[in-house]
């Protein structure tokens, strides 16, 4: 959308127009989300990747601000992304791992959410095993939590960016067809993008063997498919989902091979979709297990290197809005 | 808190399902024994020295039994002592107490029945009967000493929240307790259905992300139970029923004449999955809560009586276990003192008829354990509590007895406030 090239000031003006407001003071689901708010959140998104693309790229929004990326479960990718975009709005930003530390001590959720609290942070971003961490963590702190994805519930941030990936990809989200492919049963990035891609107007199918499926998917509002090929037929988009490898082994799928034989995405599937269809993956990716090196690489369908970089721009405008509720000093404005 | 005088207790409203009488009445108790019963609303001709107690016009019942209560002692006191539990079920109308097995160390030998029960007449609270596990350690594998345990006091057999997946075991087990007629209970969830999940598969868990179990694994385990129960000729409690399925298999199993009789807590009768909202942890409870039509179902088979006992499923749990995401939370909530006006709510939505509801938490439990307690009659041990039936009650966690505050009620408002509770004749509550 914003892709003419614009000169330093002009995308700080931009920015400053499209400052927003979000709605409450945590980012746990895009079930609470409204339509104008979801298009408010990817216009600023979409002005932060003009920002990202100039050689300098810092700015002032969150001057003052402390953000602390809380990341009980591994992750290099989102853990970074959030960290980048927290420096580039010029907040302070500290990584903690907990899994490796007090943890291990009997120490419990809430108690190191407590003392993290006692320090005073203005953004905690927060990724854990277990289901509703993020929401536990929101009732007992006094800052803004952002859920970075809380085991099999959502991972809201991860939805907003493959949504402004579909939208600078297609112009609009509204009227295509996405299919979301794989272990939809355990997956917090599926359930995301299922509740997004609704209310920004797509047509969501579900596609995956069915000890992968959730038994209440049909009333998601969406179409399940087990049969990929079926799944597939002209849709304008394919999200893979990763496949955690232990749950290949007999337990969910007989094995590896049998699942990439007929769930796995390779040209003569995606052949089924629409011309122009693209493919998406949140990453990390089992190459040959779910996606085929060759779709995956492939610069004309695949956007997988687009949502990384979407990924540091939606999260800039996630936590630049909710410094905009944080106080109503300076930085209210955005820049 | 003993009442040496005799008492007399009149204009009450006398609810009373083991003779059938809903009306007025009076009673008087000495030495911890029912004397007598009237069904006018006073006794002329009372001796000068009994203290009278004036009704004025509140129900009066048999003491409550609750068939499954847990408490922390012993291994775990800090949840809740024998001490604490007892204060909770006084102040409930609750008189009598079946402990779960699931102790640490469990109740899974002779040595640990007499240990609860000794502990029992030491604090003088409501009666205590321990109930002995069916397998040593509950591990479904060896079968405890039924025999020695009955002995001693046991009164039922039970491995509580575990179900027995190995067939021969459990068919061991029902077949040597009916040697002494000995009552074993038993959860109907399929082990392996059931593992690892927090809640009842569906719409609901999916969207949360919550691992379920689904809903049929009651049914699949019911259905061998009640067939190993057929073929040993064992009497069988269904432990906790919960899914429309499961009461579908138990209707059909009754009317083949099987020797078995079925429980439901009060929560799955008050609650349901929807409950669970974001995630709050007081509603994470073992059966998990089913859906509103499992409800519904849950409630028609208590006025029809194909439930027979109602339990408060009494399981308590500090905060340090339920402030934690909700799989990995503790399961349970406590209950004995909102056990009571938790049901009454079925009388007062004009739902279940009151004397069946306390038939289900007095002499259905009482015949169960062959106790004399549970009926108001000449000669029953004086086990009473007089309760306004209509008084509103705003339940407030931090004010319960229990050390425990784990209570799905906390906030709600209930009707039915118990006034005095007798234990053996002894004022175990009074409302202040």
């Amino acid at each position: 959308m914003d892709s003419a090239p614009r000169d330093g000031s002009d995308i700080e003006q931009l920015i400053a127009e499209r400052a927003f407001r979000f709605p409450s003071r945590h980012f746990l689901s895009v079930a609470k989300l409204t339509r104008p708010d979801a298009d408010a959140l990817l216009n600023l998104a979409d002005a932060f990747v003009g920002l990202n693309r100039r050689p300098e790229k810092k700015i002032s929004t969150l001057r003052g601000h402390t953000l602390v990326n809380l990341f009980f479960e591994a992750s290099t990718r989102t853990q970074s992304s959030f960290e980048l975009a927290g420096k580039r709005l010029g907040a302070d930003t500290v990584n903690m791992s907990p899994r490796t530390s007090s943890m291990t001590k009997g120490e419990t959720l809430i108690d190191t959410a407590m003392t993290l609290n006692a320090m005073k942070p203005d953004i905690l971003i927060v990724r854990h095993s277990a289901s509703g961490a993020a929401d536990l963590l929101a009732q007992k702190v006094s800052c803004s939590v952002v859920n970075a994805g809380d085991g099999g519930h959502e991972h809201p941030t991860q939805a907003l960016l493959d949504a402004l990936t579909l939208r600078r990809a297609f112009g609009d989200v509204a009227g295509l067809t996405v299919a979301i492919c794989g272990d939809v049963l355990h997956s917090r990035v599926a359930r995301s993008n299922v509740g997004l891609l609704q209310l920004l107007g797509a047509h969501v199918r579900l596609v995956g063997p069915p000890t992968l499926m959730p038994s209440g998917a049909a009333d998601w509002g969406v179409e399940v498919f087990h049969d990929m090929k079926a799944g597939l037929r002209d849709v304008d988009v394919v999200m893979m989902l990763r496949l955690q490898l232990e749950r290949m082994d007999g337990a969910f799928v007989p094995s590896t091979r049998e699942y990439f034989r007929y769930w796995g995405l390779d040209a003569e599937k995606l052949a089924y979709a629409r011309p122009g269809v693209k493919v998406m993956h949140p990453g990390p990716m089992n190459r040959g297990v779910e996606i085929d090196s060759g779709v995956a690489d492939d610069p004309a369908v695949s956007l997988i290197q687009d949502q990384v970089e979407m990924g540091v721009a939606a999260r800039m405008a996630v936590l630049a809005s909710l410094a905009a509720r944080l106080d109503n000093g300076p930085a209210a404005g955005g820049v | 808190m003993s009442n040496p005088r005799p008492i007399a207790i009149q204009n009450a409203r006398i609810v009373d399902p083991g003779s059938g009488y809903d009306g007025p009445g009076a009673v008087i108790v000495t030495e911890g024994v029912i004397a007598e019963v009237a069904r006018t609303a006073t006794i002329a001709n009372l001796s000068a020295d009994i203290e009278i107690i004036d009704a004025a016009s509140a129900m009066l019942i048999p003491g409550l039994i609750d068939l499954r209560v847990k408490t922390g002692e012993p291994g775990s006191e800090p949840k809740e002592t024998l001490k604490s539990a007892s204060r909770a079920a006084a102040a409930g109308g609750v008189t009598s107490i079946v402990l779960q097995p699931d102790t640490d160390p469990a109740i899974d030998d002779p040595a640990m029945v007499d240990f609860i029960l000794r502990r029992a007449r030491d604090i003088e609270g409501v009666h205590v009967y321990p109930a002995g596990a069916c397998t040593q350690g509950l591990e479904g594998e060896r079968m405890a000493e039924i025999g020695l345990m009955h002995e001693a006091g046991a009164v039922y057999f039970t491995d509580a929240d575990r179900s027995i997946g190995d067939s021969k075991v459990l068919r061991r087990v029902l077949s040597y307790a009916r040697g002494f007629n000995a009552l074993v209970a038993h959860r109907p969830a399929d082990p392996y259905l059931t593992a690892g999940a927090c809640a009842t598969e569906g719409e609901l868990a999916g969207r949360l992300g919550l691992a379920g179990a689904p809903a049929i694994a009651e049914r699949i385990m019911l259905e061998r139970d009640l067939a190993l129960a057929e073929l040993t000729g064992a009497r069988l409690l269904v432990d906790q029923i919960t899914t429309a399925d499961a009461l579908e298999t138990l209707a059909r199993a009754k009317a083949k004449g099987i020797k078995v009789v079925a429980s439901a807590s009060i929560n799955h009768l008050r609650f349901n999955e929807v409950d669970i909202g974001d995630y709050r942890t007081f509603y994470r409870l073992d059966p998990p809560l089913r859906t509103e039509a499992d409800r519904q179902a849950l409630i028609d088979a208590l006025a029809s009586g194909l439930i027979d006992v109602v339990v408060s499923a009494h399981a308590p749990a500090p905060a340090e276990d339920k402030r934690l995401p909700f799989s990995e939370s503790t399961p349970g909530a406590v209950g004995l003192e909102t056990l009571l006006p938790a049901l009454l709510a079925f009388h007062h939505e004009e739902r279940v008829p009151l004397i069946d509801l306390i038939r289900a938490v007095t002499i259905a439990p009482a015949r169960l354990l062959g106790l004399s307690a549970g009926r108001i009659a000449k000669g029953a041990p004086a086990d009473l509590v007089l309760c306004d039936l209509d008084a509103p009650v705003r339940i407030d966690a931090d004010k319960l007895q229990s050390k425990s505050k784990n209570s799905p009620f906390d906030g709600r408002m209930l009707q039915g406030q118990v006034r005095l509770t007798l234990v053996d004749g002894r004022t175990a509550f009074q409302l202040a």
